[in-house]
């Protein structure tokens, strides 16, 4: 084969890699991509429908109730309240009144089924999410 | 009066950095031999002024001196000596001084073991070593400074997280640093012998070694941190996908890429470009993990308290270092295709193939990693990508990887007939596909990527295992050939591991009470009681649990759920039996109403097995490194 060649060759491959590679990319990131949304959005309807998304706010004080393994709470921007189911063990540092953000859909009768709970490994520290969403509701809140 | 000898140390230690950045790259540019000389002494310097910076530090976690804001805030006068040491790189001051330390480590061992180098190119290497220091040192000086007093002083510490007191901790960042830094070496090489203009194989072979040396530290850091996730994160998961692990991983495939392509340009002269390309993207992404863990931009464990100012000054470092060295790429860098010619069936091609894939896999990484940041910063909302989206990218590209891992080492410099290969594979080829339709069915239940996984992890030993027969029988295999045979046996062991992980594990979150069983993985686990227990700086509630098998018990499991007195945060500390093909892990939960617990309670099938090919990797690093042809080296410069 001539270097010519040869080179034209290598270079095809790389890119045929490249061009999968792509794809597969492009793929995996529309369907594996969680939007993060605000209690005050998802209250005024606007969360993704028929996807998964994360809500980032507060762990509102006297809401965990537990029934069994399943737990049920309430998270919130201090402006709206969304109720929200996990089954399982929750991390650690889940505590009423800090920061956590929960990852799963709404159900019918407008509740958050949560598949994944995440609150931080520091207790001093609070997710960007949901300070993001306290900042943005209290911003709302001070605007009307 | 002690704290402050540390940061008189550190101010010293920058200013000589310095002139050991400086005068020897102008010297060696201008050929002032009194200024190369410097190099030696400086690079030597700066060692000791970071040794009293970091023995000062460590001095006063071990005194308990909470004057100093660092101590107060990471340590405690109840927490035991050891974790008092290791809390000394517990958090972001002290964790970029143990990077700068050792920086200056590697340099002065680059300067003690390459005596026999031309004395231009040692100048040349340590001066740019010396810019790298300079540039981390003024960081730790301007935002970090580990030696800030706090007037008055603290009564008594914040404590160290108590997910970080653990024996893991105090190993894994100084592995992880020691893998992250020693890619500037072999930058520090690349960025010499561009501005030299020799880019040939003596380079391709002096960077040999220490690129070797460097990927074994960051391969056993990345798998002691996996491991302490394992057990101490009460994850009971090896992986994440986090984006703190990934900022480590990413280093790691440009790195492994870089080993292969460092490998053609010694021994063919070839890819001489490429392999400098790859030298200075290492070392990039390497201070882009430190830029993306350090500056709080990413939620996860690792993220400290956020103070934007780090995070722009290393963002403008990094693109300094970058900018710089893409600039002195494209001026200096081998304008005609040199090196030798091969044809498309060859070991070029196929280390080339191989390059491609795992950089590709690293830009997929790399991709979803800074995705959300993307997307946020263009105000285009927040958004998380998710371990799915890993999987459905990465696994694939590892797929056609793994097949020419089988291939590649049987193929020759030059020009190879692939069918006498072929005719050499057939076993091999054979064995991988009984591997993968037995194994599934041994287990219990055959999916096709489980069979996959099998098929290809067995492919690879079988592959390795006939050529090392083969080798045996012309002469005695080299080590440099064994430690290749045995990081590639590392993967295809690990490739097991994570197959049998994915495919046969169990999960479970159960309610438990006193005197209740649980089954898992042919396991019977009954809770016996939970019971106050005390411990040094906290107070547990730990679990009994009997693990028995066909009713016969064969040990006791004790999880703990710690509350430390220095902190309101409890502390989940599972138990686990460990063996050679399976885990079985329990992790306490809360405590629900009337006395019963939510448990935790995997079987994990062969996972140890992920970090001892891990291991394996490493220990064929190790023999690479110690091959006969570099030692020859080290004897001529003693």
């Amino acid at each position: 084969m001539k270097p010519r060649h040869k080179r034209a060759l290598l270079i095809i491959a790389a890119l045929a890699v490249i061009g999968v590679a792509a794809l597969l990319i492009l793929n995996a990131l529309n369907s594996n991509i969680a939007l993060y949304v605000t209690p005050s959005e998802v209250a005024a309807g606007n969360a993704p429908k028929g996807q998964a998304f994360r809500i980032g706010g507060m762990v509102k004080d006297g809401s965990l109730k537990r029934d069994g393994l399943t737990v049920h709470f309430v998270i919130t921007d201090l402006v709206k309240d969304i109720p929200v189911a996990y089954t399982g063990i929750l991390p650690d540092l889940f505590k009423e009144g800090k920061g956590a953000v929960v990852q799963g859909r709404m159900n019918a009768n407008g509740e958050f089924i949560a598949s994944e709970v995440l609150a931080k490994h520091d207790e001093n520290y609070m997710p960007p999410e949901a300070k993001h969403a306290l900042e943005q509701a209290q911003k709302n809140g001070s605007k009307q | 009066m002690i704290p402050e000898i540390g940061h008189y140390a550190l101010i010293l230690a920058l200013c000589i950095a310095l002139i050991q950045g400086v005068l020897p790259l102008v010297g060696a540019h201008q050929g002032r031999r009194e200024w190369l000389v410097l190099a030696r002494p400086a690079a030597q310097t700066v060692f000791f002024l970071l040794a009293i910076a970091f023995l000062v530090l460590a001095w006063s976690f071990y005194v308990n001196d909470f004057s100093v804001l660092y101590v107060a805030e990471h340590s405690n006068s109840q927490l035991p000596v050891v974790y008092r040491l290791g809390a000394v790189w517990g958090g972001h001051e002290g964790s970029l001084l143990l990077w700068i330390f050792l920086l200056s480590t590697w340099t002065i061992l680059v300067a003690q073991l390459s005596q026999a180098l031309d004395e231009f190119m040692v100048a040349r290497v340590i001066g740019v070593l010396g810019l790298v220091t300079s540039g981390l040192l003024l960081f730790v000086l301007t935002t970090s400074n580990p030696f800030m007093r706090l007037l008055p002083a603290a009564q008594d510490g914040r404590s160290l997280n108590p997910l970080l007191q653990d024996p893991g901790l105090v190993f894994h960042p100084p592995m992880l640093y020691m893998g992250y830094v020693g890619f500037s070496v072999a930058f520090a090489f690349a960025i010499a012998s561009l501005l030299s203009g020799r880019l040939d194989a003596a380079w391709a072979r002096w960077s040999r070694p220490w690129t070797t040396a460097a990927w074994v530290f960051l391969t056993l850091g990345i798998a002691l941190g996996s491991w302490w996730a394992y057990y101490e994160l009460g994850w009971g998961g090896w992986w994440f996908w986090d984006p703190v692990e990934n900022a480590s991983f990413i280093p790691w495939l440009v790195g492994t890429a870089l080993l292969h392509s460092l490998a053609v340009t010694e021994k063919r002269g070839s890819f001489k470009s490429w392999t400098v390309l790859l030298a200075i993207t290492a070392f990039s992404l390497s201070l882009l993990g430190t830029f993306l863990v350090r500056s709080g931009v990413l939620t996860s464990v690792h993220a400290f308290a956020t103070d934007p100012r780090r995070g722009i000054f290393i963002l403008i470092f990094l693109a300094l270092v970058v900018g710089s060295s893409l600039t002195l790429y494209a001026l200096r860098a081998p304008k005609s295709s040199s090196g030798s010619k091969f044809s498309a069936s060859s070991r070029e091609t196929f280390i080339l193939l191989g390059n491609v894939f795992l950089v590709v896999s690293a830009g997929s990484v790399l991709l979803g990693t800074l995705y959300p940041l993307l997307i946020d910063a263009l105000h285009l909302g927040k958004i998380s990508v998710g371990p799915p989206y890993f999987n459905s990218v990465f696994v694939p590209i590892m797929i056609p990887l793994l097949v020419l891992m089988g291939i590649g080492p049987w193929t020759h410099w030059k020009k190879t007939d692939l069918l006498t290969v072929i005719k050499r594979l057939w076993l091999a080829g054979l064995v991988a596909v009984l591997a993968g339709i037995t194994i599934p069915l041994i287990m219990g239940e055959f999916t096709w990527l489980a069979g996959l996984g099998f098929l290809l992890a067995f492919w690879v030993i079988a592959s390795g295992c006939l050529q090392i027969a083969r080798q045996a029988k012309i002469g005695k295999p080299t080590r440099s050939f064994m430690g290749m045979q045995v990081a590639h046996l590392g993967i295809a062991i690990f490739v097991i591991g994570v197959t049998m992980v994915g495919a046969y594990q169990e999960e479970k979150d159960v309610r438990m009470s006193a005197g209740e069983t649980v089954a898992v993985g042919g396991y019977t686990i009954q809770l016996q009681g939970v019971n106050v227990a005390p411990g040094p700086n906290y107070q547990a509630m730990r679990g009994a649990f009997l693990l028995m098998k066909n009713g016969k018990v064969e040990t006791t499991l004790y999880p703990e759920k710690r509350s430390y007195f220095s902190s309101t945060m409890p502390m989940t500390e599972a138990a686990i039996d460990a063996g050679l093909t399976r885990d079985i892990y329990v992790s306490l939960g809360e405590e629900l109403a009337d006395k019963s617990w939510a448990v935790r309670v995997y079987y994990k099938p062969f996972v140890d097995w992920i970090w001892g090919g891990c291991l394996l990797m490493a220990v064929g690093g190790v023999l690479a490194m110690s091959d006969k042809r570099y030692r020859m080296k080290l004897r001529r410069a003693s």
